[in-house]
């Protein structure tokens, strides 16, 4: 366990030294919550009221939020894995005393800890002043947010981390990669709220472990959900976290024995 | 086969005649093209995974629209002309240049120090090193989109909108490569600030493809006169389809794409220039 700390906290050293990054980061967040939040807030007026159940301010604090814990929750994903296979590096990770996935797992924590403030904060602060946000009074949402973001974080990692393995069996992950984050980022909630969907798409999303990855932690720490709806979404992403890391235990076990690093 | 056609056309030329920088550019294309058909399989899903992209930036506008009636005072098959137009633009000046968004990664890892000694223009080399024939998918899905507005949204055609139409992707097309070009010569100064750019570049072509009115009026402002986003489809579809547009983006503003294409280009053309003037090498 003891390793898995290390392994966390230096992750988060080594974030923490790319700041132009993240200024960088949190800039661009900021900018597309200012385009997005408009476009819907836009359409809210146009429809009189409220869109899918959100009203103009939780539309507004649905966007901001999302820009927020976009970084953090780490929606855009690493292809470290992935690189490490084709360098042969990989062989060095699979001799280590340390589990894979768990070792890769904490590094990532590592750095959805350090995104939080940096990458987090501004779009907030922007949101505030551009439209205001509509955060609930009580602890709760927060207390249970918690738990949500890093089960989301956890969520993000595992997908991102399977179409990673991919590279055990084929050459090239590019395109796996690429599907993956274009389902992704529209089931995930991040474009557009999943209840704006056609009824259709709405039931297929809510198939799928996406909307845990983002939507879930939103609608928790805005208070859109309480109580033991809360609960029920946390457990579902729970769930989720079950199932993607049985996949990718099979993956790691089956994957490394078919695995063949050229060179010494 | 492939290699006698690359051979005889250099083979056509008079070899004494210097070599041209659009011979280069064709044989170099050319050479990219069929490395790329080479793996089949892999070519047609990454172009499968580009006209997938397209749709999901097509189903975003659907759940939007869907729920209202007008978006931004555009009905459905209005907002699509905006969208087809957009993506047609983007999909051509990703082609071209998109690869420049990468630049710090083509900085760091020492690969411009061996385009910079090459008797090359770097920006040629930049612009064939990864002519990625799958983006060709996106631009397939936005000619498909743009032909369903046009045959879904009502336009009354005269000589001047059909002229319109038709420099409008091209114009569009070029604010995008201006817009790359800019972006990658930006991060010849803040090497980390890759993310810097994409709110411009991926930004842009948020804000191009969408009904500029349901925008905030500063962002209405600052994408038309900053950063010519809103010209490169919202403005000209307001001409088209015969709208007025919101205070920021009057309708006026839609026969300035080629201008302001002409202008920024010439602009982020001379930023580029001191972006290689300035690099000092990366120890390579």
């Amino acid at each position: 366990m003891r390793a898995y700390w290390e392994l966390a906290k230096s992750s988060f050293r080594r974030h923490s030294t790319y700041r132009t990054a993240a200024v960088a980061g949190a800039f661009t967040n900021s900018v597309f919550g200012l385009i997005r939040a408009s476009l819907l807030l836009s359409a809210i007026t146009t429809a009189g009221g409220a869109i899918g159940g959100y009203s103009a301010m939780e539309a507004a604090t649905y966007v901001w939020l999302g820009q927020a814990l976009l970084a953090p929750l780490g929606l855009f994903g690493t292809a470290e894995l992935a690189n490490r296979v084709k360098s042969g590096d990989i062989a060095v990770d699979l001799s280590r005393s340390v589990n894979l996935t768990a070792s890769y797992w904490a590094q990532d924590l590592g750095r959805a800890a350090f995104d939080v403030l940096p990458r987090g904060l501004p779009p907030l602060i922007v949101g505030a002043l551009v439209t205001g946000l509509s955060m609930p009074g009580s602890p709760e949402p927060y207390l249970l947010g918690f738990v949500s973001i890093l089960a989301a974080v956890s969520l993000n990692f595992l997908g991102f981390f399977a179409i990673n393995l991919l590279s055990f069996w084929v050459l090239e992950i590019r395109g796996f990669w690429m599907l993956y984050m274009v389902v992704m980022n529209l089931l995930s909630g991040f474009l557009v709220p999943v209840t704006w969907f056609p009824g259709w798409l709405l039931e297929f999303a809510r198939a799928t472990p996406f909307p845990s990855m983002l939507q879930t932690p939103v609608d928790i720490l805005a208070g859109r959900t309480v109580g033991g709806e809360s609960l029920a979404m946390v457990g579902i992403q729970l769930l989720w976290l079950a199932v993607l890391l049985i996949v990718v235990q099979m993956m790691v076990r089956f994957g490394s024995r078919r695995l063949v690093v050229q060179g010494g | 086969m492939a290699n006698s056609r690359a051979i005889r056309s250099g083979a056509g030329r008079d070899p004494h005649a210097p070599v041209t920088n659009l011979v280069l550019l064709k044989l170099l294309i050319s050479a990219r093209l069929r490395s790329q058909l080479a793996y089949r399989g892999s070519f047609l899903s990454d172009v499968a995974g580009q006209i997938l992209l397209g749709l999901t930036e097509f189903v975003e506008l659907y759940a939007i629209v869907h729920n209202v009636s007008s978006f931004g005072g555009m009905t459905f098959a209005q907002t699509l002309l905006v969208f087809g137009l957009a993506s047609v633009a983007f999909a051509l000046g990703d082609l071209l240049l998109g690869e420049t968004d990468s630049m710090s990664e083509t900085i760091r890892s020492g690969k411009l120090e061996v385009l910079l000694v090459r008797p090359l223009p770097v920006l040629l080399q930049l612009a064939t090193s990864d002519f990625q024939l799958r983006r060709v998918g996106r631009l397939i899905f936005a000619l498909a989109a743009l032909a369903a507005a046009l045959l879904f949204a009502d336009i009354t055609w005269d000589p001047a909108k059909l002229l319109l139409a038709l420099i409008t992707p091209l114009a569009g097309a070029a604010i995008f490569c201006a817009l790359f070009l800019g972006a990658g010569a930006m991060q010849f100064w803040i090497l980390d600030g890759r993310q810097f750019a994409n709110a411009f570049t991926y930004g842009g072509r948020y804000v191009a493809s969408m009904p500029g009115a349901a925008l905030f009026f500063p962002i209405q402002v600052f994408f038309t006169f900053v950063i010519p986003a809103t010209l490169v489809a919202y403005a000209p579809s307001l001409v088209i389809l015969g709208l007025d547009g919101p205070a920021g983006i009057p309708a006026w503003t839609g026969w300035l794409g080629l201008p302001a294409a002409v202008v920024l280009s010439g602009l982020m053309l001379l930023l580029w220039r001191a972006a290689i003037k300035k690099y000092t090498g990366a120890g390579g």
